[in-house]
């Protein structure tokens, strides 16, 4: 490690716009002190997150009920859902900024179906297959035809949401069929959601595939050196393409949680959702450059992220000063260790 | 070089037969007085995406321009209704060194901490709308409380175009010099297209990315004064979402994300084209809803066709790789 950072900063530093001053570590390396510090972040996550749940209790009388405590699951299980496949992209190196577009355009989809008479199964089926379809569309462009992802998703972003608008303009399609509402209404057993079974179901099976699958190497190889991981056999492009198509089907899946809670479809839904999700995977300790990052940061993120909405909400605290928060921590989280690490090595 | 010009040549020639098709049915839209007013209306455009363009020619990018302009809006308003007599020339440079302030928040971030410009500047903005709620405690500022003088500028004619549209032309031409004729400008596109070389030329890489993002808070504080007092009203969502619309308006116009390659010109062509379809919409009776989804389509086709011509020129090696070593 030491090497490492005499190493750059005895040069002047040519590499600086393109790689951090940290520089990157390969995860299986013993002792690798990214190991260490990815421990430690977690366990900082949890302590802040535990804190942020004592000092709720503390200030509300109405936070310590299974009920309202159910309730505040709502906040963070949809962006969750999304989180973990965006995880997974933002690792590979990659970003789809138009998650909260394609589940506009879902939910849309699954308006029309709906509106044609098709039952819930088929309602789901559209959902899931639109969100798919939206994934595929980005995932080509941006491994077919190389173009950069940010631009893409920021033009799909518009081009998803903007389609959605056409259908609806500035109309609504509500009376979703009765048993549609179980999965964002309904309940597990007592005060476990279903949306709440879903998020939890999800979350192992990412932590496995990320942390214990071939894939989930693959994915750290491509987005620590897509030109190595290339020459080590890992078809790169179709690893890209297949988390594209995850993020699309997860924004599909958050689409009919989304959509069924609220009942009805207006083509502003979900607005601003993005941000929301990159906060929750940033925030969970992905680098946003690609190559590190684990599924448990991004599953305490998201109760700290749930935990902290719904606290200021019980104090009445309006939902745009909230943005305040989360916007300080996005930056924060980032800056600090960064902060922390540049005055260790100025000593 | 001659790639660049043939890439500006054919968007101009988009524009050209974009209007020739509408003036076939509706020859009114081409009357000079229209082709002024849309020209006016897009003025806010041009402004904030000259100084993207800037940003994004060092390899970042300003997701924060929209709120910037509704917080320095919001402070402009206020102070206006504080103090209704305070001149004009004064409420501007109150706008210009606010926004500059805020840009070089940003600036300092990515400088100082190496932070990722997606990062910082997708925080500032939520910090920035945030803080807009805070100062007025959600209150709208209405006409009425603005004074004449405060909200008559941009829109007093000269020479027949109202001042708004005259300062989008006065910043074309300050940026077309200071990108063409200055070391500054150099910079710029030094440090976009390739960092390391700039380094050992003598250019202080993450200056210049702090200055570019200077650049474009301060035209966004010159706008946030102009498009509250065109609109004389000021409120938290102001030009909620317009920094997309700017990112497009640049990519369109040909401005590289990956850094280093754009033109003045191509940037007032690509707000002009979003301005000309914006206007177009109504008077041709498509629905306004179909607007997101044209800019939307009109970013992939730009985007593409750039990587196209960015490819022909042979700047990427191992594309299939993805990052240009």
């Amino acid at each position: 490690m030491s090497l490492a950072e005499t190493r750059m900063t005895a040069t002047p530093q040519p590499d600086r716009p393109d790689q951090p001053r940290t520089p990157r570590h390969i995860p299986d390396q013993l002792r690798s002190p990214l190991d260490r510090r990815l421990k430690s972040w977690e366990s900082l996550l949890l302590l802040v997150a535990l804190a942020v749940f004592v000092l709720n209790s503390f200030a509300s009388p109405y936070f310590l009920n299974a009920w309202n405590l159910s309730d505040a699951t709502f906040n963070f299980t949809e962006k969750a859902m999304i989180a973990f496949a965006m995880a997974l992209l933002i690792i590979a190196g990659e970003i789809d900024l138009s998650v909260a577009s394609i589940i506009a355009l879902s939910s849309t989809a699954m308006g029309l179906v709906m509106q044609a008479g098709y039952p819930t199964p088929v309602i789901v089926a559209t959902g899931l297959g639109s969100g798919l379809l939206c994934g595929a569309f980005n995932g080509v462009l941006v491994t077919r035809l190389g173009l950069p992802s940010i631009v893409v998703t920021i033009g799909t972003m518009s081009l998803f949401r903007g389609l959605s608008y056409i259908i609806l303009g500035d109309g609504a399609f509500r009376g979703y069929p009765a048993d549609f509402a179980w999965f964002g209404q309904g309940y597990a057993f007592w005060v476990i959601s279903v949306e709440f079974v879903i998020f939890a179901l999800l979350a192992v099976v990412y932590a496995v595939v990320l942390h214990k699958t071939n894939f989930g190497r693959a994915v750290y190889a491509v987005g620590n050196n897509p030109t190595a991981a290339l020459f080590s056999g890992i078809r790169v492009a179709r690893v890209k393409m297949t988390l594209f198509l995850l993020t699309g089907l997860m924004s599909g899946l958050a689409s009919v949680c989304l959509t069924s809670r609220l009942g009805s479809t207006r083509p502003s839904i979900a607005t601003g959702m993005e941000l929301e999700v990159v906060t929750m995977v940033v925030l969970g300790g992905v680098s946003i450059l690609g190559g590190s990052g684990s599924i448990p940061g991004v599953v305490i993120a998201a109760f700290l992220m749930g935990l902290v909405t719904f606290g200021l909400g019980l104090l009445n605290v309006p939902g745009i000063v909230m943005s305040i928060f989360i916007g300080l921590l996005l930056i924060g989280v980032i800056a600090l260790p960064r902060l922390w690490s540049r005055l260790r090595g100025a000593r | 070089m001659s790639a660049l010009k043939s890439r500006e040549a054919i968007l101009f020639a988009a524009i050209l037969t974009l209007l020739l098709l509408i003036a076939s049915r509706f020859p009114g839209f081409v009357s000079p007085q229209n082709l002024v007013s849309v020209f006016t209306d897009t003025a806010p455009l041009i402004i904030l995406a000259l100084g993207q363009m800037v940003v994004i020619l060092t390899r970042c990018i300003d997701l924060s321009v929209a709120a910037n302009l509704a917080l320095t809006g919001m402070v402009c308003a206020m102070v206006n209704v504080a103090l209704p007599g305070l001149p004009v020339a004064l409420v501007l440079v109150i706008a210009v060194t606010l926004g500059a302030a805020l840009g070089s928040l940003n600036g300092l971030l990515v400088w100082k901490l190496d932070i990722p410009p997606i990062v910082v500047t997708l925080g500032t903005m939520t910090i920035f709308r945030g803080l807009i709620f805070l100062l007025s405690e959600g209150q709208w500022i209405n006409a009425h409380e603005m004074s004449a003088s405060f909200t008559g500028f941009p829109r007093s004619l000269l020479l027949g175009m109202p001042v708004l549209g005259w300062i989008a032309v006065l910043a074309v031409a300050v940026m077309a010099l200071v990108m063409g004729r200055t070391t500054l400008g150099r910079a710029f596109f030094a440090v976009g297209g390739n960092p390391h070389a700039a380094v050992y030329t003598g250019i202080d890489v993450g200056r210049t990315q702090f200055l570019a993002f200077v650049i474009s808070g301060a035209l966004a504080g010159l706008t946030g004064y102009l498009w509250i007092a065109r609109y004389a009203v000021a409120y938290v969502d102001i030009a909620g979402g317009f920094e997309l619309d700017v990112v497009a308006a640049c990519v369109i116009g040909g401005i590289s994300i990956a850094g280093g390659a754009g033109s003045v010109i191509g940037t007032l062509l690509g707000a002009l084209f979003l301005g000309v379809v914006k206007n177009a919409l109504p008077v041709v009776d498509i629905s306004p809803f179909w607007q997101l989804a044209i800019s939307g389509a009109a970013i992939l086709v730009a985007v593409a066709f750039n990587a196209r011509a960015g490819r022909s020129r042979g700047r990427l090696i191992l594309k299939s790789a993805e990052q240009p070593q």
